[in-house]
Parts: structure tokens; C-alpha cells; sequence
């Protein structure tokens, strides 16, 4: 139990920590913002039920009013602007990729945890996104669509990136992740 | 730099965060179907008008708040100018800013005390998951005491990527930052055992 809200809190303060620090770069100079990587680590990393509970809980610190979110956003704000699908699919997001990551049965955790983000991180996290958009703009869900495609390269990126880094902290640590013991 | 609170207390502030929130469900609800720029335009200068009434302090943090949505606000213009349908897209804006300035005015209006407190209110479902009041609460405390803690062991990781590699930091810092939350985790469990836990 302490260690189950031991790690939910320290993953939803790296959540915020990840939003805070400078930008990383990727191959090619690319600067990704590494936050929705953050939720998608809670997933892989913690499983289901500490992930999503992780991102639940940064959530509501951001709906507090924390100034949490990249670019220093916060408050119920967010609720009523074009992204506020996006900030409650958080928590769905590393829930269903926690689900995914601990269901599915393949040999190389890189290949697991990568398939996994891509499915909660993006498909189940634009489920939410793009809708929200939707009402926020009241523009159709198709017309809404095309607003996020912007965003895809860049997450597909992160999922990959989550899946290294999910790999390298297996390899690092096997008894880091729970769900691979 | 934590809390969009505003310090100084405005008249707003007593008001119970629940009726706030409310409020703000309310007019929003009411709004969403209203496409009369007139309306629209009203509802914008009556939240100026009360961001006016709450003080000088307000002012500046809401407009301070309302920059990053500028980006947006031209985006929608900008397509709806393109769709030809111009009008549907200034009263979009109008009312992206009235909802928005007005969550702004409760945010900036709200003690974190008082928020978490709804919060814990709004989370008592969750009883039935198996997660106890007292839970949720130990946890909002543990992630401000880490976020900090958290930021300077990056910036600690980071250094040393500087240190040793000519190329611009990259994902394989993430490595040893996820590292140092699960061994930090680990060591606040023992720590909260020690002090006699938190049941089962």
C-alpha cells in the first residue's frame, strides 16, 4: 500500500517535473515537449492501476490551479478551452496503456511498451482530445480531425521514445517494473 | 512561481469554491447554444467588468493567462475566414473568452486548500476502489514536496549529459530521472512505514 501511493505520487510529480524541465531534443533536432511522454511512462512503468491513478493525480493538482501544465498553464480554465479533452483523457490515456502493456504477451519489452503507447497515448488520448475540441470549437468531429494531425508525428515519436526508455529501465532494473516479474 | 492564486484577498475569495464552479457549469451550459454576437459580446465586457471589480491584481494575471490563447483564438479566425464562415468564428472566439476568463477569475479567486478540499470531496466515490480519504490527500502533499525535488535531480542528469557527450540532451536522460522517481518511491514507502504506515 505505502509503496503503491509512494510511486503514484512520485510519477504524478514527474509528470510535473517532465513539463518544467528543458525540452529535449530527438534525432534530427526535433524539440518534443516531454510531458505526454510522462503519462505514457506511467503506464508502462507503473501498470494500469498506478499509472492512471498518477495521472489523476496531476490532473486535479492542474485543476487546482498548479501552474503544471507545459508552458505553465493551469486552473479550470483548461476545462472550457480546446484542450480540455486532451487533460481528461490523461488519466484514461495511461490507464488503457497500462492495460495494454500488462496484457499483452511479447518477448521484447521495447516492442510491448511501444505498442502500448501508441494505442493509450495516442488512440485512447485523442478519443478524448478530439471530441473536446470539437464541443470547445463547435466544429463537426471530422472538421475537428485534421486540427490534431499535428500532434501525430510528434507522438509517435514519444511512444517510440517511451518504449526505450521503458527497455532501458528493464534492462536497467528488471524489478523496476512490476508487470514483467 | 506555484499557484495561480492571486495573494491579496478580493471579495471573491470567501465565496465557497463549489458555488464558483457551479457558476461556471451554469454559464457555460447557457452560452453553448447562443450564437448572437451581441449576447456573446455582453457576457465578454460583463466578465471584464467583474475581472475590473475583483482589482488591479486580477487584471493583470487574466490577461497574463489569456496570452498562450491567443494562438489559438487566430487559428479559429483564421479557418473560419477560410471556410467563409466569419462570423460563426468571432462568436466562437467570444465565447472561448468569456468561459475561459471566467474559470480564470475563480482559479486566481481560490485557495489550493479550499480546491483540494473539493477535490477530496469529488474523489469520496472512490472509496469504493479501495482508496481512503486520507490517501488521496498524503498524495497531493508527497507530489509538491517532489516536484522540486524531482526538477533539480533532471537538472543533476542533464548536467551530466553536458558533461560528457558534445550532442543536445536527449531521451536517454529519461532513463536514469524515471530511475531516481522509482528508487525515491522507494524510499519514501519505507519512509511513511516507519512512521506507522499508512494501514492496509
Amino acid at each position: 500500500m505505502e509503496r503503491q501511493v509512494a510511486r503514484v505520487a512520485l510519477f504524478a510529480a514527474l509528470i510535473a517535473a517532465l513539463g518544467l524541465l528543458p525540452k529535449l531534443t530527438i534525432a534530427g533536432g526535433v524539440p518534443i515537449t516531454a510531458q505526454s511522454l510522462g503519462i505514457m511512462l506511467c503506464g508502462t512503468i507503473l501498470g494500469w492501476r498506478a499509472g492512471g491513478f498518477a495521472a489523476l493525480l496531476f490532473v486535479c493538482l492542474v485543476l487546482a490551479g498548479l501552474p503544471l501544465l507545459a508552458g505553465g498553464r493551469g486552473g479550470v480554465g483548461l476545462l472550457v478551452s480546446p484542450s480540455a479533452g486532451f487533460l481528461v483523457g490523461f488519466p484514461f490515456a495511461a490507464l488503457a496503456t497500462g492495460i495494454v502493456v500488462e496484457r499483452l504477451r511479447l518477448r521484447t519489452v521495447f516492442v510491448r511498451a511501444t505498442l502500448a503507447s501508441l494505442i493509450g497515448g495516442i488512440l485512447v488520448l485523442y478519443g478524448f482530445g478530439i471530441p473536446g475540441m470539437a464541443w470547445a470549437l463547435d466544429l463537426s468531429i471530422a472538421d475537428a480531425l485534421p486540427l490534431a494531425l499535428p500532434f501525430l508525428p510528434g507522438d509517435v515519436i514519444k511512444a517510440v521514445v517511451c518504449g526505450f526508455v521503458t527497455h532501458g529501465l528493464h534492462a536497467a532494473r528488471p524489478s523496476a517494473l512490476d508487470w514483467s516479474r | 512561481m506555484l499557484a495561480l492564486t492571486i495573494p491579496e484577498r478580493t471579495w471573491a475569495h470567501p465565496v465557497p469554491v463549489g458555488w464558483k464552479l457551479l457558476f461556471l457549469l451554469g454559464l457555460t451550459a447557457v452560452l453553448y447554444p447562443v450564437s448572437d454576437l451581441r449576447v456573446l459580446a455582453g457576457a465578454l465586457v460583463a466578465v471584464a467588468i467583474l475581472a475590473v471589480a475583483l482589482g488591479r491584481g486580477v487584471v493583470r494575471q487574466s490577461l497574463k493567462m489569456l496570452v498562450p490563447l491567443m494562438v489559438i483564438v487566430l487559428l479559429v479566425l483564421l479557418y473560419h475566414v477560410l471556410v467563409g464562415r466569419f462570423v460563426a468564428g468571432v462568436g466562437i472566439v467570444l465565447k472561448l473568452l468569456t468561459l475561459i476568463g471566467v474559470a480564470n477569475l475563480v482559479t486566481m479567486t481560490s485557495r489550493l486548500d479550499d480546491m483540494f478540499e473539493l477535490i477530496m470531496f469529488l474523489l469520496a466515490p472512490l472509496k469504493s476502489l479501495g482508496v481512503r480519504p486520507e490517501v488521496p490527500a498524503l498524495a497531493f502533499a508527497l507530489v509538491l514536496r517532489f516536484i522540486p525535488v524531482l526538477v533539480q535531480k533532471g537538472r543533476c542528469v542533464s548536467d551530466a549529459w553536458t558533461c560528457r557527450s558534445p550532442r543536445r540532451m536527449s531521451w536517454p536522460v529519461l532513463v536514469p530521472l524515471c530511475l531516481v522517481a522509482l528508487d525515491d518511491a522507494e524510499r519514501v514507502a519505507d519512509a511513511i512505514r516507519a512512521r506507522g504506515g499508512i494501514g492496509a
